[in-house]
C-alpha cells in the first residue's frame, strides 16, 4: 500500500523564486562590410551598453570597411544573393542599384533614428566599448592603423581578442 | 507587475513609475540612490530634465543618440553620469517609462 506524501511535495517546491541571470558582458564580431552585415552587430554593442553590459566590437575580413576612414560611410546593401531583398539576381546586378537600394533603405533607418555607420561607431565608442581590429584581415588587405577612424583602440591578434572576451559572452556576425 | 512603494509611489518590476505625474525632485533623488548615485549633480539634472521634458512633449522618451545631441551632454559624460545605462536611467529617475527604442 502506497501514502502520498503531500507535506514532503511541498518540501521540494524551491521557496524563493531562482534569480534571473543577467549578461554582464558581450564582445561582438563583425566579419561582413555589407550594410545588412554590419548593423546588427552595431545595434548589439551599442544596445548592450545602453543595458550597462560591458561591450568589445572585433572587426574581421569585410567588417573592416566599417571603421575604414574612407569606405565607413559608402557601405551598401547587397542586392546579389540575398533572397531577402525580393529581387531578381538579374535585377539586382544592374549598375546602380546597390546604391538605390541603399539610399532606400538608409532614407528609412535615418526616420527610425538609426546613425550613419560613422556616427554609430563613435557612439558605440564614446559609451565606453572596446573597438578592434583582426590583425590577421589587416595585414591582408594592406591595411594600417592610419586608415582606421580614431575611434579603433588596436588591432589586436585572435589571442588577444579571446583575453579582452574573457568572462563574457561572444557574438559573431 | 509588482508595485513597490517608494514614499507613497506607484512603480513597476523594474522600478520605473506607473504615472509619471507622481514625480517629484526627491523621488528622483531617491531612484537615483537606489541605483547608486549619492547626488544628483547639476549635469544630471540637466539629462533627467531633459529627458522629462521630452517625454511629455513627444509621450516618448528620447534614444541616446537624442540625448548625445540634444540634451548638452555628450555621449561619454553621459555614460560617466548613469553608468548602467545612461537612457534607462535617466528615464527611471526622471518618471517617466523606460525608452523603447533600440538604439
Amino acid at each position: 500500500m502506497t501514502t502520498i506524501d503531500y507535506d514532503l511535495e511541498q518540501r521540494a517546491a524551491p521557496a524563493v523564486e531562482e534569480k534571473r541571470k543577467t549578461i554582464e558582458k558581450v564582445s561582438i564580431i563583425i566579419s561582413k562590410g555589407s550594410l545588412d552585415g554590419v548593423y546588427p552587430g552595431l545595434i548589439m554593442a551599442n544596445g548592450a551598453r545602453m543595458e550597462g553590459i560591458d561591450a568589445n566590437v572585433f572587426f574581421t575580413f569585410f567588417g573592416l570597411e566599417a571603421i575604414t576612414k574612407k569606405r565607413q560611410d559608402r557601405i551598401k546593401v547587397a542586392t546579389v544573393g540575398n533572397p531577402g531583398m525580393h529581387m531578381p539576381t538579374l535585377l539586382g546586378v544592374l549598375p546602380g542599384m546597390s546604391w538605390v537600394v541603399t539610399r532606400m533603405m538608409a532614407r528609412k533607418m535615418e526616420k527610425l533614428d538609426f546613425p550613419p555607420v560613422s556616427e554609430f561607431v563613435e557612439m558605440i565608442a564614446d559609451s565606453g566599448a572596446g573597438i578592434y581590429a583582426c590583425k590577421a584581415s589587416v595585414d591582408m588587405f594592406g591595411l594600417s592603423q592610419g586608415d582606421f577612424v580614431p575611434q579603433v583602440s588596436g588591432v589586436i591578434t585572435v589571442g588577444e581578442f579571446y583575453e579582452e572576451a574573457a568572462g563574457g559572452e561572444i557574438v559573431f556576425t | 507587475m509588482t508595485t513597490m512603494e517608494l514614499a507613497g509611489v506607484e512603480r513597476d518590476a523594474d522600478g520605473f513609475l506607473a504615472d509619471p505625474q507622481q514625480w517629484n525632485e526627491q523621488v528622483a533623488a531617491e531612484i537615483a540612490r537606489e541605483a547608486g548615485i549619492e547626488e544628483l549633480t547639476p549635469r544630471h539634472w540637466q539629462v533627467v530634465r531633459f529627458m522629462r521634458e521630452a517625454y511629455l512633449a513627444t509621450g516618448e522618451s528620447p534614444s541616446i543618440r537624442t540625448l548625445g545631441k540634444a540634451s548638452g551632454v555628450p555621449i561619454k559624460e553621459l555614460y560617466e553620469l548613469f553608468p548602467k545605462g545612461p537612457a534607462k536611467l535617466a528615464a527611471k529617475i526622471g518618471g517617466i517609462p523606460k525608452p523603447h527604442g533600440c538604439i
